[in-house]
């Protein structure tokens, strides 16, 4: 592989990475301040897609819709965690388990029920259409650029909330002991509902941006949702910068795996996910158990 | 009224139910058509499954979610042992199974008990999965289509034909004895020195280990343990259907076994075979029904989960105690001369 | 005095009683029921398709083409009344068996039509490719084993074999005078078997294939694979996906650039039933099939509009093997007049069949494998558009099969 056709694959990886890094993100919010697993979070990103399809088709303007959908999307979070997710506090991560995993059967159908099964399609936004030549024969849509662009910024947004903010403040603190900061003062279920509409936001918001290059079609959300436990677990449960890292990691793995050893891409990924946690099994910036 | 007399009075009343429940199973192929006597083959498959499963989550207090590795591993593993023409003895097939399932299980049980907590979940998961990929991805058995296996294992002694596994009612009473034997042996595991410590493990880690034990050693062992039974489940399922293919060792899957051991009451045997029965029977039911059964079954499972957490054995208990207590309340009302 | 020792029920334990006495009725129902036999009871089709997941719109398209060719032909079956039992088989391998015992042994259906999935074909030909056991049709499933080493007497197929429409595909590329290509696919059996028919064809035509590009399946991120391509600088890519997969290559093919540069090529899957969602990547895009929208005979003129009118959806080449499927059962049952137990008068009618499909004329070989026109087709604003016949009256050469 040339330097050029190195370089491309590395852009490729890193791309794919920041996508995965928007969805990590949220599941690994939810994992470390609220302990809870959320198979579910999967579906949020097919509904996230769904509803770029729908909003786009209905108002016209990419954009727009995305803004839209994102509000739904938080509405959405905070009734799910108000009527189910919130009575699974106290109990054991089975339960968790279970719960989001009847959600997911529920959310499933519901989108069979409501879109229907054809596969759909999100045309580009006109404005970000078009493509920048790379090497002789390829070439880069703009679109892609854009993606990793907001990814960016939304990682430093996170950051800057979570390390500069009351709010950030108070999601350290419930990440690291949650009891203690009730006592404090701090409405510990008014954080949680915060936190998982939050999540469930960027896992949507992934899925809206990302459907102008994807598709739209049943069940897209099931290889998403474990690959990004893939990645939240590498980086360390609870961490967002563990989440970026491993996304990166992930992406690039993926990458260089589909390209140098095809027969055994996807082992690849699992393998460096064994590797760190041999290494390190709380994840490369986790806290530990 | 003495809490001794009153569990022993509740355990004679379960034996008596699960007794009878084994007889039921016993004389059904007389009744039953064809189609049911293969669904409960399947529900008793699956019910092994869900013990073994039950042996880490309700007695050792390990949420594993990549169970059903061992359960497809060993469909794999009869696919490599069985001969294109003619067949292979069951003496041969069934303990390479066995032991396959076991030697991955020290694997994946080593890596992963270095973890706990949600760590532990996940680490078994991602090692299941990359199980499941590496027989999805390899085109030597069928990739994600899977492949079938040419015969099923023969039981014979020399020469002299023992039993027929294709003949569907001698391997629905092979898989009925499986079952029985399976509980009774988890039964006396659990009874044993090696059942005390590792539900002492679950009731407490720390104490378990301040006594001098070496707990990490015996949740391995627990994880071995469960590991092979799954994986003789899996070798009674690939015998019974004949097909085998990734979507076995699918995370789905584990999901579903997970969802029996809850459902039937975890940390109760009987529970993890209820669980299975109760399961497969309602997806019949709801797909008769409509459609939309994925739907129903989803709002089941989320219904089950906040409302039955210790499944319905644990609903049973309860009815039962109910009932004791309300018997011994007549009976002290009848002595005290009240009533 | 005596107290009330025993604790009153509560609403827990209440709904849980409920739901096990819901258990303990649904056991109850496992009593099966004497099944009504008389000349005119119902025919029964057992249909094994996926509903849910990604092939939903195949399992839909396959169903509403069977139930429209049987509307037309008034609702009956050799002068009986057809009554449909529909399973989703949810693309689940594992469940396969049961759901095809199901179908047989509950069920008792006197048809079996399906699947999509070819992992899930193989398991039903292993039960039912016996006598005594239903006819099967299969609607879809291309595994070549099926009319190959699984191939019984009561098994055919109104769809393809993998090798059928991939195989000239090679032959049009080389044709267009390109010297190399480069073959992409999912690695799973159809990818597999699809991409070394368009190589065979391709070599045997005096092409070069630089390199075969595996994708994990069900994977759909290619740009890893898309740099790889452009880095190789072929002629031309033969590539095979469908459904969600087929609507992102082609898509992020265009983004990438490399459309105009090299030409793609494939099996019709790539652009079947998902033109629309592809949108301008899509166009001009050719590739071979067993069908195009605007083929020219009357039997596809009506086929269409009658597909319209009903189902307010354009029709593809899935909703055609449901159609044809359904000629199929009329002409078994024509056949013996409705009488659903004359298997073997009914497997002879349908191996001399011949039908006046909206594809074109087909039959059926020896292995039972649809014989059927191949066409080159180009999509020109979201259509499959009919370019030319590349291959006449294919038959898959059956490998394996004891039939044939």
């Amino acid at each position: 592989m040339d330097l050029t056709a190195f370089l491309i694959q590395v852009l490729n990886g890193v791309q794919y990475g920041f996508l995965l890094f928007l969805v990590a993100s949220g599941l690994t919010l939810i994992f470390g301040i609220m302990g809870i697993i959320n198979l579910a979070h999967g579906a949020f990103f097919m509904i996230g897609a769904y509803l770029a399809y729908s909003l786009t088709a209905l108002v016209g303007n990419f954009f727009i819709a995305v803004v839209v959908g994102l509000f739904a999307m938080v509405a959405i979070g905070y009734l799910i965690e108000r009527f189910a997710i919130s009575f699974l506090y106290r109990r054991d991560h089975l339960y968790q388990v279970l719960l989001t995993y009847g959600l997911i059967l529920v959310f499933n159908e519901l989108q069979k029920i409501i879109w229907g099964t054809d596969f759909h399609s999100v045309p580009v936004p006109a404005l970000l259409a078009g493509s920048v030549p790379l090497g002789s024969t390829q070439s880069y849509p703009i679109y892609r650029f854009f993606i990793s662009l907001v990814c960016l910024a939304i990682a430093a947004g996170m950051y800057l909330v979570i390390a500069r903010t009351r709010l950030g403040m108070m999601i350290r603190a419930g990440a690291w002991d949650r009891e203690v900061v009730q006592t404090l003062g701090i409405n510990i279920g008014r954080l949680f509902a915060i936190v998982f509409s939050l999540g469930a936001a960027l896992a949507a918001f992934a899925g809206m941006i990302g459907a102008p290059v994807s598709s739209v079609y049943p069940g897209m959300g099931d290889q998403v949702l474990i690959i990004s436990f893939v990645v939240v677990v590498i980086g360390g449960i609870g961490s967002v910068k563990g989440a970026f890292i491993g996304a990166m990691l992930i992406g690039l793995g993926d990458t260089f795996g589909k390209v140098l050893v095809p027969n055994l891409a996807s082992f690849v990924v699992y393998a460096l996910m064994a590797a760190v946690l041999l290494w390190r099994p709380q994840g490369l910036f986790g806290r530990g158990t | 009224m003495s809490a001794g007399s009153g569990t022993l009075r509740q355990s004679r009343a379960i034996a008596g139910l699960l007794g009878l429940a084994v007889l039921g199973f016993a004389i059904f192929p007389w009744l039953g058509g064809e189609y049911y006597i293969d669904l409960l083959i399947k529900v008793m498959i699956l019910g092994i499954f869900a013990m073994s499963l039950d042996l880490l989550i309700g007695y050792t207090g390990l949420i594993s979610f990549g169970h059903a590795a061992f359960f497809g591993l060993t469909g794999y593993v009869l696919v490599m042992v069985t001969p294109e023409a003619g067949s292979i003895s069951v003496w041969l097939a069934l303990p390479a199974c066995l032991i396959a399932a076991a030697l991955v299980a020290v694997v994946i049980g080593w890596m992963s008990i270095r973890t706990s907590g949600i760590y532990f979940i996940m680490l078994t998961l991602a090692l299941a999965q990359m199980l499941y990929y590496f027989f999805n991805d390899s085109t030597r058995y069928g990739g994600s289509d899977g492949t079938f296996i040419a015969s099923r294992p023969s039981v014979s002694i020399g020469s002299l034909r023992l039993l027929d596994l294709s003949d569907r009612i001698t391997l629905y009473y092979v898989v009925l004895a499986s079952l029985v034997g399976t509980f009774v042996l988890l039964l006396v595991l659990l009874r044993a020195p090696f059942g005390q410590v590792i539900q002492a493990i679950r009731a407490n880690e720390a104490r378990t280990r301040a006594l001098g034990f070496a707990v990490q050693n015996y949740k391995l062992a627990s994880f071995v343990i469960a590991g092979a039974l799954a994986g003789f489940a899996g070798f009674l399922e690939a015998t019974h259907t004949g097909i085998i293919s990734p979507a076995h060792l699918s995370w789905h899957e584990s999901g579903m076994v997970m969802i029996m051991v809850i459902l039937g009451g975890m940390g109760t045997l009987y529970g993890a075979v209820l669980g299975a029965f109760i399961l497969v029977f309602l997806q019949e039911f709801l797909q008769d029904m409509t459609e939309h059964w994925q739907l129903a079954m989803g709002l089941v499972i989320i219904v089950v989960v906040l409302v039955l957490p210790k499944g319905v054995a644990g609903m049973i208990k309860r009815l039962e105690s109910t009932l004791g207590n309300r018997h011994k309340a007549r009976v002290s009302a009848v002595e005290a001369g009240d009533g | 005095m005596t107290a009330k020792i025993y604790e009153p029920m509560s609403r827990r334990t209440l709904l849980g009683t409920a739901a096990a006495t819901a258990g303990l009725a649904t056991a109850a129902s496992i009593v099966p029921f004497g099944v009504a036999i008389g000349a005119q009871a119902k025919v029964r089709i057992g249909i094994l398709l996926p509903y849910s997941g990604t092939y939903a719109m195949l399992g839909n398209a396959i169903t509403d083409g069977l139930k429209l060719r049987l509307a037309e032909a008034g609702g009956k079956l050799g002068g009986r009344d057809v009554e449909f039992v529909i399973v989703d088989s949810q693309m689940s391998v594992p469940k396969a068996p049961q759901n095809t015992q199901k179908l047989i042994a509950k069920e008792k259906v006197d048809f079996l039509v399906g699947p999509v999935h070819s992992g899930i074909a193989a398991a039903m030909a292993k039960i039912v490719g016996r006598a005594g056991n239903p006819i099967m049709i299969v609607p879809n499933a291309g595994s070549n084993a099926v009319t190959g080493p699984l191939c019984a007497s009561n098994i055919f197929r109104t769809s393809f074999s993998n090798w059928q429409p991939a195989y000239p595909g090679g032959k049009v590329m080389a044709d267009d005078g390109h010297k190399t290509a480069v073959t992409i696919a999912w690695k799973y059996g159809a990818g597999i078997q699809m991409m070394a028919a368009g190589k065979s064809s391709f070599e045997k035509a005096g092409g070069k294939v630089v390199k075969d590009i595996q994708v994990p399946f069900p994977s759909v991120e290619f740009q890893a694979n898309l740099s790889e391509i452009a880095a190789l600088k072929p002629d031309a890519v033969f590539a095979f996906f469908s459904g969600g997969g087929a609507v992102k290559f082609v898509k992020d093919y265009a983004a990438a650039g490399l459309k105009e540069k090299i030409p793609l090529y494939g099996p019709g899957f790539l652009t079947e039933g998902v033109s629309m969602a592809q949108g301008a990547a899509a166009e001009g895009i050719k590739t071979t099939l067993h069908y195009a929208d605007n083929l020219d005979n009357a039997a596809n003129k009506a086929f269409r509009a009658g597909y319209k009118k009903m189902y307010g959806k354009e029709a593809n080449v899935f909703s055609v093997q449901g159609y044809d499927t359904g000629s199929l059962l009329l002409i078994a049952m024509d056949a013996v007049k409705g009488d659903s137990g004359a298997k073997k008068a009914m497997i002879a009618a349908m191996e001399k069949a011949k039908i006046a499909s909206p594809r074109g004329d087909i039959s059926f070989s020896a292995a039972h494998n649809v014989v059927q026109d191949i066409y080159l087709r180009k999509v020109v604003k979201g259509h499959q558009n009919l370019m030319g016949v590349v291959a006449k009256q294919l038959a898959d050469p059956a490998r394996g099969c004891r039939l044939a």
